[in-house]
């Protein structure tokens, strides 16, 4: 998976000023879908951030005579079956599904990046047995691994996080690992070891920084994932629990009112799709930006 | 092609056993006594002490784990708490709505996405290429669940034209699995797209066009068939998408199957009958790769001659 290092190595000596590239911010900055991507992301973020203040209601107010409520009038985008104002429902809910996917991407590089240098440094022993239990953990069908984690840990927001990391690290693991055995060969490292640099400078000043286009790309294109895994074990009722505005919880309780208020579980759902849109869009551009070569391989 | 065959079948043992591995470490993993929340206040001893003896709680680790792998490989998944039957009698009665759903989903997935990604990467350019490309991005991006529910909303009950959920005809099929296959028809898609665009790049496909090969041939012929094999890498892939996202749309649409099946489970915190749906969705998917593996010596000699 260490395309970015390869590539680097094998690629000729650049000695003149490449004027025909253009720099990474100035490509993104072209592709008017990463642009796009981007500007969800922020607005996600001001949502996740500004929620106490964007939300016209209280998320938690009940108001049982305005239950159901259709969208427009008072409320924007109607009320729920407590009446509960939806919009601020989603602008609250953006807390839990962006902490949740950033943290669960934080599990998942920690993770990677530990076990993933171990066993490329290593080798032997320790490279077996991390390699092989990566290929059981991707051996798991998509959320059946966090359903299994969370079945047992038992619901939350730290075991749908943990069960989402966890879920995520064997890529991240796949692809230190062989950035650091590919960097392991190269000469300046072996210059740098001669030179009495110790095993950690070698590592994040060499190997660590030739992976990191990639592990940015995939951690914004997981972040897509991992909201989407919150929210499908939040409908499950095995993710958060209510009272907290979770935006797959939402989707789940309205699914009894679909036939009478369609709007109370539709809604909340259109808010994850364009959060998973937003980070979709924005992995792509970053990685066509940062690492063209990855195109079709993450 | 036989050393090569032999060999891809061993590489899977040792992945088949650190499953059945992680599939006995959930049950560790739940806290407290795990007998006592599995059977709840009311049971009785002999129930408490049955169980007991099956999860085997009180020998050592890797005794307990060579018998659960001795008895899984003998077909003995335990006994469900809830029916007191076999597990493997439970899983009997609802896998095959699970395989309905999961095939007509990946026949979808296949055909749909495999048209769609050809067509785009033969007019790169043209409106159906851009209509694609964005449609894609909308299917990589919708939760299952809530496509179902939107669905459901649209076609069953404004247009009335299929049933809302449940089994029974070819009907009560459609919706579940076009709301399974959407984001597989746009992975396949993209993929096919870069696929055959990569292709159409090489010089044998610049030879072929420049010897008067007819453009349909160059397409069918060099394009696909280089291509086939990220493609099918990824349909085997979008297998385990597939039965994850089983388990929402079996919720979604009352299908009842394997998903539907460990949702209950877990809420009935029958661990034994989660660990045993949880094992056959793995090794279902670790046997379909297996597959999709010994494909590619079919469909690329190089790759059978290497072993």
């Amino acid at each position: 998976m260490a395309i970015s290092a390869v590539g680097a190595l094998e690629g000729p000596p650049v000695s003149v000023v490449d004027t025909g590239r253009l720099s990474a911010w100035g490509q993104f900055r072209r592709n008017r879908l990463a642009v796009a991507g981007l500007a969800i992301v922020a607005l996600l973020l001001i949502a996740a951030l500004g929620a106490p203040w964007l939300a016209p209601f209280d998320p938690a107010k009940q108001s049982l005579i305005e239950k159901r409520a259709k969208p427009g009038g008072k409320f924007l985008l109607g009320a729920d079956e407590f009446g509960r104002d939806i919009l601020s429902r989603v602008i609250y809910g953006s807390r839990v599904a962006l902490v949740v996917s950033v943290l669960s991407v934080a599990v998942a590089l920690t993770l990677g990046l530990t076990l993933g240098c171990l066993a490329g440094f290593l080798g032997g022993w320790t490279d077996v047995l991390v390699m092989r239990a990566t290929e059981v953990l991707l051996a798991f069908p998509y959320l059946l691994l966090a359903i299994a984690v969370v079945s047992a840990l038992g619901p939350g927001v730290v075991n749908t996080t943990l069960a989402v990391g966890i879920w995520g690290a064997p890529t991240v693991i796949r692809v230190v690992r062989g950035a650091v055995l590919v960097a392991r060969e190269t000469e300046y490292v072996s210059a740098a070891r001669a030179l009495g640099a110790t095993a950690l400078r070698v590592l994040t000043r060499h190997v660590l920084r030739n992976v990191l286009p990639t592990v940015i790309v995939y951690s914004t294109l997981f972040m897509a994932n991992a909201i989407l895994v919150e929210a499908a074990l939040s409908f499950l009722g095995l993710g958060v629990q209510p009272p907290t505005p979770s935006w797959g919880l939402m989707v789940s309780t309205g699914r009894d009112l679909l036939l009478v208020a369609p709007h109370v579980a539709t809604i909340p759902g259109l808010a994850i799709l364009v959060a998973v849109l937003g980070f979709n869009l924005l992995g792509d551009g970053l990685r066509d930006a940062l690492d063209p070569r990855l195109r079709g391989r993450i | 092609m036989l050393t090569f065959l032999v060999r891809r079948l061993m590489l899977a043992v040792p992945v088949l056993l650190g499953v059945v591995f992680v599939v006995m470490l959930t049950v560790e993993l739940i806290p407290g006594d795990a007998v006592a929340l599995m059977l709840g206040e009311h049971a009785t001893p002999e129930a408490v002490a049955k169980l007991r003896d099956y999860l085997g709680l009180d020998k050592p680790m890797a005794v307990r784990y060579v018998e659960y792998v001795g008895r899984v490989a003998r077909g003995d998944l335990g006994r469900s708490i809830q029916q007191n039957r076999p597990v493997v009698d439970e899983l009997g009665d609802v896998w095959p709505a699970t395989l309905e759903l999961t095939v007509a989903a990946l026949v979808i997935a296949a055909v749909v996405g495999v048209v769609a990604g050809l067509v785009s990467a033969v007019w790169p350019t043209s409106l159906f290429d851009a209509v694609a490309r964005i449609g894609s991005l909308f299917g990589l991006s919708m939760p299952v669940f809530w496509t179902g529910l939107v669905l459901i909303v649209v076609f069953a009950f404004w247009l009335s034209w299929f049933p809302v959920g449940g089994t029974g005809s070819v009907a009560h099929l459609v919706l579940p699995a076009v709301t399974l296959a959407l984001p597989s028809v746009a992975m396949v898609a993209r993929m096919t797209r870069s696929s055959v665009l990569d292709v159409l790049r090489e010089d044998y496909v610049r030879t072929a066009r420049a010897k008067g090969v007819a453009e349909r041939l160059v397409v069918s012929k060099h394009a696909l068939r280089n291509a086939a094999i990220p493609i099918l890498t990824l349909l085997g892939l979008q297998a385990g998408q597939l039965m994850g996202g089983a388990v929402l749309t079996e919720t979604v649409f009352a299908w009842p199957g394997l998903g539907r099946l460990i949702v209950k489970a877990i809420f009935a915190r029958d661990y034994v009958l989660v660990q045993g749906a949880v094992l056959v969705f793995a090794v279902a998917f670790v046997l379909i790769n297996l597959a999709v593996d010994l494909a590619y010596g079919a469909l690329d000699p190089r790759v059978s001659r290497q072993g």
